[in-house]
C-alpha cells in the first residue's frame, strides 16, 4: 500500500461518526422506525459506530443489519478476480421502515445500486437514505448521498482506503496510489 | 476463492480448497432461498442447458429451480419428444444446441464418462448430474453440505454409505468428497453389491448392518435401483430390508445417534422402513433443500469464472 496522504486519524474519524450519528437522528426526526444498515465489510463496522453513538445520544437501540451485495454486482465479468460470497444478516421485518444505508467509500455508485436493488429482495421500505463516510466522487450513476463524512477530491488512479480497528487494528482513512 | 476446476465432472481429484467454496458459498445461497423474494439477478444473460438423456426428478428440477433463482436463461432437454428417437447422434445433438449459443450443460447420462466427453466437444462449462454408474457430484455435495450443517464439520467424523455401492454413482462421488474433507469412509451392504476391489479407495467394509451403525455418526442411505438390475445381486428385496434395512427396533438396539440421509426416491420397506424415513434421525428433506443451494452455488462459482489462475 502506496499512502499518499493520510485524510483522517482515530480522532478525526470519532468525531465524523458522532456528526453523522447526530445528522442520522436529525434527518430522521428520532430514532422511529429507523433502521442501520451496513454494507459488508467496512460498511458493516462503520455502522456499528454509527449504531453506539445513536445509542449513546439517544438512548435507544435501533435495528442494526448487514448486507452482503456480492450476488447483485453487475462487474463480475470484467473483474479480475471473482468476488467471495457473503451473507447477509437482516433478522427483522424492513417494510415500511426508513432505512439508512452505510457505505465507507462512494465512488462510482455501482455498489450502491447493487445494495438498492438487494434491499427491495427483502422488502419494501419506507425510504432508504445513503450514509458515506468518504465521497471521493467520479460518480457513474444518479446517485448521491445524503449524509458525508468528508468529501475527498481524488484522481482514478487513487484510491481511498479505509481502515477500522475491528479489521485492520487502527482506524484511519488513507488515500493511496492503485497498485498495477 | 476462484474454483479451481473448470467444470463439475466428478469429485476425483478435487480439493478440499474448492469443495470448501462450494459449501461455504451455498450457505449465502441458502440464506437467500429463506427470503421472501428467492431470486437474485446473479447469471442475468447467461444461458444454460439442461440436457437430460436419463429420467429424474429431484436433480432437474433442483438444477432448475437454481438457474432461475440466479436469474439465467434455462432450456431443458429431454431424450422423449427429441430428434434422439429421429436417430440422432449425441455428438451432433450437442453441437447443434451448442450453435445456439449456450454457456453452460447439465448432463445425466446412462454412459459413464459422457460429462468428460461433452468438454472436448463444446466450449460450455459442464456440469455432471449423473453419469451411469461412475459419479453424481452435486449430490454428494449437498450429502456433505447437510451433514456439515447438522454436525458442525465432515474432518474426523464417520461415514457409512449402505447399499448397492457396485451401481452407485452417489456412493462414489460421496467416497471422493467425504476423503478429501478428512472423514473416513466406509461402505456397508451384501457381498454381490460391494466391488471387489473397493478397498484400494481406502475405504472400509463392513458386511453388517449392525456394526455399521455402531461404528459410523453418519449412514447414507442408498436406494436399491431395481432399474439398473439390482435384483440380480438380491434374492429379494425383503430380504434386502431384513439383513440391512434400517428399522426403528435397528436403531434401538444399537443405541445409537446415527444421522441418516438418502439420497431419494425412496424404495419404503426395503432399504429403510417407512417409519424411519419420516423419524427424527434422518434430514432427508433438509437435503433436497440444501441441494438447490448447493447447486446455486456451483452455478455461480462456474459461470462466472473470470479465466484467470491465481
Amino acid at each position: 500500500m502506496n499512502i499518499k496522504a493520510t485524510i483522517l486519524d482515530h480522532e478525526a474519524l470519532g468525531r465524523i461518526v458522532t456528526r453523522m450519528a447526530h445528522e442520522i437522528i436529525e434527518k430522521n426526526k428520532g430514532t422511529e422506525n429507523l433502521i442501520i444498515m451496513g454494507l459488508r465489510t467496512r460498511g458493516a463496522y462503520l455502522a456499528n459506530r454509527l449504531h453506539a453513538k445513536i445509542r449513546e445520544i439517544e438512548n435507544v437501540d435501533v435495528p442494526i443489519g448487514i448486507l452482503d451485495v456480492t450476488l447483485y454486482r453487475d462487474d463480475y465479468r470484467t473483474r479480475l478476480k471473482q468476488p467471495e460470497v457473503s451473507v447477509s444478516n437482516i433478522t427483522f421485518d424492513i417494510t415500511e421502515k426508513n432505512i439508512v444505508l452505510v457505505d465507507d467509500v462512494l465512488y462510482t455508485g455501482r455498489t450502491i445500486r447493487s445494495a438498492l436493488c438487494a434491499i427491495m429482495d427483502f422488502g419494501r421500505p419506507a425510504t432508504i437514505k445513503l450514509c458515506c463516510l468518504i465521497d471521493r466522487g467520479h460518480r457513474e450513476l444518479p446517485i448521491k448521498a445524503d449524509i458525508v463524512g468528508k468529501n475527498i477530491p481524488t484522481s482514478i488512479n487513487e484510491e481511498v482506503r479505509l481502515r477500522m480497528v475491528e479489521h485492520d487494528g487502527e482506524d484511519a482513512v488513507y488515500l493511496v496510489d492503485v497498485e498495477n | 476463492m476462484e474454483l479451481k476446476i473448470k467444470h463439475l465432472l466428478g469429485l476425483e481429484g478435487v480439493s478440499a480448497d474448492d469443495i470448501r467454496t462450494i459449501l461455504d458459498t451455498a450457505v449465502s445461497f441458502k440464506q437467500v432461498l429463506e427470503r421472501p423474494i428467492k431470486k437474485v439477478p446473479t447469471l442475468q444473460g447467461k444461458t444454460i442447458v439442461n440436457l437430460f438423456y436419463e429420467n429424474s426428478t429431484r436433480t432437474r428440477i433442483s438444477f432448475e429451480l437454481a438457474e432461475k433463482r440466479l436469474s439465467a436463461d434455462s432450456v431443458n432437454f429431454s431424450v422423449s419428444g427429441s430428434s434422439v428417437s429421429k436417430g440422432e447422434t449425441f455428438k451432433d445433438t450437442v453441437r447443434n444446441i451448442e450453435a445456439m449459443k449456450v454457456d453452460m450443460i447439465v448432463v445425466r447420462h446412462a454412459s459413464a464418462g459422457v460429462p468428460h466427453y461433452l468438454t472436448k466437444i463444446t466450449d460450455a462449462t459442464v456440469i455432471n448430474a449423473g453419469d451411469g454408474i461412475h459419479e453424481h457430484p452435486t449430490q454428494a455435495l449437498l450429502d456433505m453440505y447437510s451433514i456439515r450443517e447438522k454436525l458442525g464439520k465432515l474432518e474426523g467424523l464417520k461415514v457409512g454409505i449402505v447399499g448397492d455401492i457396485a451401481h452407485s454413482r452417489v456412493a462414489l462421488s460421496n467416497i471422493y468428497g467425504l476423503q478429501a474433507m478428512g472423514a473416513e469412509v466406509s461402505v456397508c451392504g451384501p457381498a454381490t453389491m460391494i466391488p471387489r476391489d473397493i478397498s484400494e479407495l481406502g475405504v472400509k467394509v463392513i458386511h453388517n448392518i449392525d456394526e455399521a451403525i455402531q461404528e459410523n455418526d453418519v449412514l447414507n442411505i442408498l436406494r436399491i435401483q431395481l432399474e439398473r438390475k439390482a435384483g440380480a445381486s438380491l434374492p429379494s428385496t425383503r430380504e434386502y430390508h431384513k439383513y440391512y434395512g434400517i428399522t426403528r427396533e435397528r436403531m434401538e438396539k444399537n443405541k445409537k445417534d446415527v444421522l441418516l440421509l438418502h439420497p431419494g426416491p425412496i424404495n419404503r420397506g426395503v432399504e429403510i422402513s417407512s417409519e424411519m424415513a419420516d423419524g427424527s434421525h434422518q434430514i432427508i428433506l433438509d437435503q433436497v433443500t440444501n441441494g438447490v443451494a448447493v447447486r446455486m452455488a456451483i452455478l455461480y462459482l462456474l459461470g462466472t469464472r473470470t479465466g484467470e489462475e491465481n
